[in-house]
């Protein structure tokens, strides 16, 4: 109890506690009187007319009650120690820390099972696999979809795009760490027209419907602005995130709209890392749930 | 016959005001007060005596704080990790006190219809938060939050004003220049941006202890 600023509060708390018991003892004791015998006994004040009200004893088994109250403070002062507990046992930071060290007990071997197994060996698991899921439904789903299937701006963690690498140590380290995806902005290097032109372009890769005009004055800006990261032939590059361009994934949509707002304003794109939260030994499980997803 | 005890008691009024003041401020006086004297309630610092790292309200954050409030996001979410393994293996480390300290009021709250927010900072990236408070379906589609559309729209807040009341309360003070350059930070946000925000820095003194 060494919190307070001065030891004053300690005795404050005890000295008002037991003051407060000890009143309620009296109380109760004073009233414990018992019927007098003879004619019961009037209260002395009398009101319409004649009504008036006798001075009868509380009910005992009534007043047993409130003994009873005073029995259990003692033994709740007691047992959850009300006036601090030296050896810190039954506070509810050290219950917290009993139950965290019994847990640890418990599933800490059923862990260390899986976190010294490779992967894809994790990943074959079916017990490693309900584990994954739940963890992945509690910590994952938020972003990615309660079936992995992600949203728009979300990858979908059941095809085989991946925006970073698809190896298993790949996926981990993601997790783990984390990742920041920046798309930036080409709305003033490209103007209005460039923008519509790249966009054009971009769709032809796919064979989306799209201006052959635009898509051929794209291929000209695209091979000047966009080769860094999208590479020549715009499959992308997983070192940097720079998503692949001549498949069907689209991480925000198809449509010219969109990509024109891609283009114009960059993306900025955030996995968060969860290693230090959650620990090597649960990302290797949702690594593992990841992988052993199907892939369309 | 003589008055009874309780008789006298009955029959005074000024008298059983008094006990009865006396006898209902025995609780708050063991309970309340003395966490008023506690150095776990009045500074940064974690349940083991350590130093928390718990910044005060930056302009922007303060206006989004503000915003959660009105938009009654504490009627569904709290932001109070208990000391279980259950809250903590979901939320992360519970909550302390001295994480509250420049919270006035601070919102702990206790009705979960959401899940708990107490640790929400950094746990997923910006860009979801926005879309997520736009249209919580598009991220969630089991969500059952409301949509916050008309957050996306520009940020009109008397931000000097609420720093110099908070500076009356509060046990951070905003400095001079600090309530002169807080408009400045404001300029061209939206109520989404501070929101933002201020769900981003909630919870960070203690993210990733466990």
């Amino acid at each position: 109890m060494a919190d307070f600023i001065s030891g004053f509060w300690n005795m404050y708390v005890m000295v008002l506690v037991v003051l407060s018991i000890l009143f309620c003892v009296y109380v109760l004791a004073s009233n414990m009187t018992k019927r007098t015998k003879g004619p019961a006994e009037l209260h002395g004040h009398v009101w319409d007319e004649t009504l008036a009200e006798y001075n009868n004893p509380l009910p005992r088994w009534w007043l047993y009650l409130f003994w009873g109250t005073i029995v259990f403070s003692v033994a709740y002062l007691v047992i959850y120690p009300g006036f601090g507990d030296r050896n810190q046992h039954r506070g509810q930071i050290a219950q917290y820390e009993a139950e965290m060290q019994t847990a640890d007990e418990k599933y800490g071997p059923i862990f260390a099972k899986y976190r010294d197994m490779d992967l894809m060996a994790v990943a074959a698991d079916p017990e490693a696999n309900a584990m994954g899921q739940r963890l992945f439904l509690t910590y994952c789903a938020q972003c990615h979809g309660s079936a992995a299937q992600g949203a728009k701006g979300f990858p979908n963690l059941t095809d085989d795009e991946w925006q970073w690498g698809g190896e298993p140590e790949v996926v981990k380290t993601t997790i783990m760490e984390g990742r920041m995806g920046v798309m930036t902005p080409f709305g003033q290097a490209l103007g209005a027209e460039g923008v519509k032109d790249v966009a054009s372009y971009v769709r032809s890769l796919t064979g989306l419907a799209h201006d052959s005009l635009r898509a051929q004055r794209g291929a000209e800006l695209f091979a000047q602005q966009c080769v860094a990261c999208h590479g020549a032939d715009g499959t992308g590059n997983p070192m940097m995130g720079a998503p692949n361009l001549t498949n069907k994934s689209w991480l925000y949509g198809s449509s010219e709209a969109t990509i024109i707002e891609t283009v114009t304003h960059g993306r900025t794109n955030q996995m968060p890392a969860f290693g230090d939260f959650l620990g090597e030994d649960k990302v290797h499980l949702l690594a593992a749930y990841v992988l052993s997803l199907p892939k369309k | 016959m003589a008055q009874s005890k309780h008789e006298k008691i009955e029959r005074n009024v000024f008298l059983l005001i008094v006990l009865t003041l006396m006898t209902v401020s025995v609780g708050g006086l063991v309970e309340i007060v003395p966490l008023f004297f506690q150095h776990s309630t009045m500074k940064a610092i974690d349940q083991k005596g350590n130093e928390l790292q718990v910044k005060p309200y930056s302009p922007l954050r303060l206006a989004g704080r503000d915003i959660y409030i009105r938009e009654g996001c504490s009627n569904c979410h709290s932001q109070m990790i208990r000391p279980f393994r259950a809250e903590t293996e979901r939320y992360g480390h519970y909550s302390v006190a001295g994480e509250s300290i420049y919270d006035h009021p601070f919102l702990w709250g206790s009705k979960r219809t959401g899940p708990d927010l107490a640790r929400v900072g950094g746990r997923y990236s910006d860009e979801w938060q926005r879309v997520h408070l736009i249209n919580p379906r598009d991220v969630v589609p089991e969500s059952n939050m409301p949509a916050f559309p008309w957050l996306d729209r520009p940020l009109n807040d008397d931000i000097q004003a609420k720093m110099r009341a908070l500076n009356k309360v509060g046990q951070h003070k905003y400095s001079d220049e600090e309530i002169a350059a807080a408009p400045a930070e404001l300029e061209g946000m939206t109520e989404l941006d501070a929101v933002v925000a201020y769900l981003q820095g909630l919870g960070l003194a203690l993210q990733n202890v466990r």
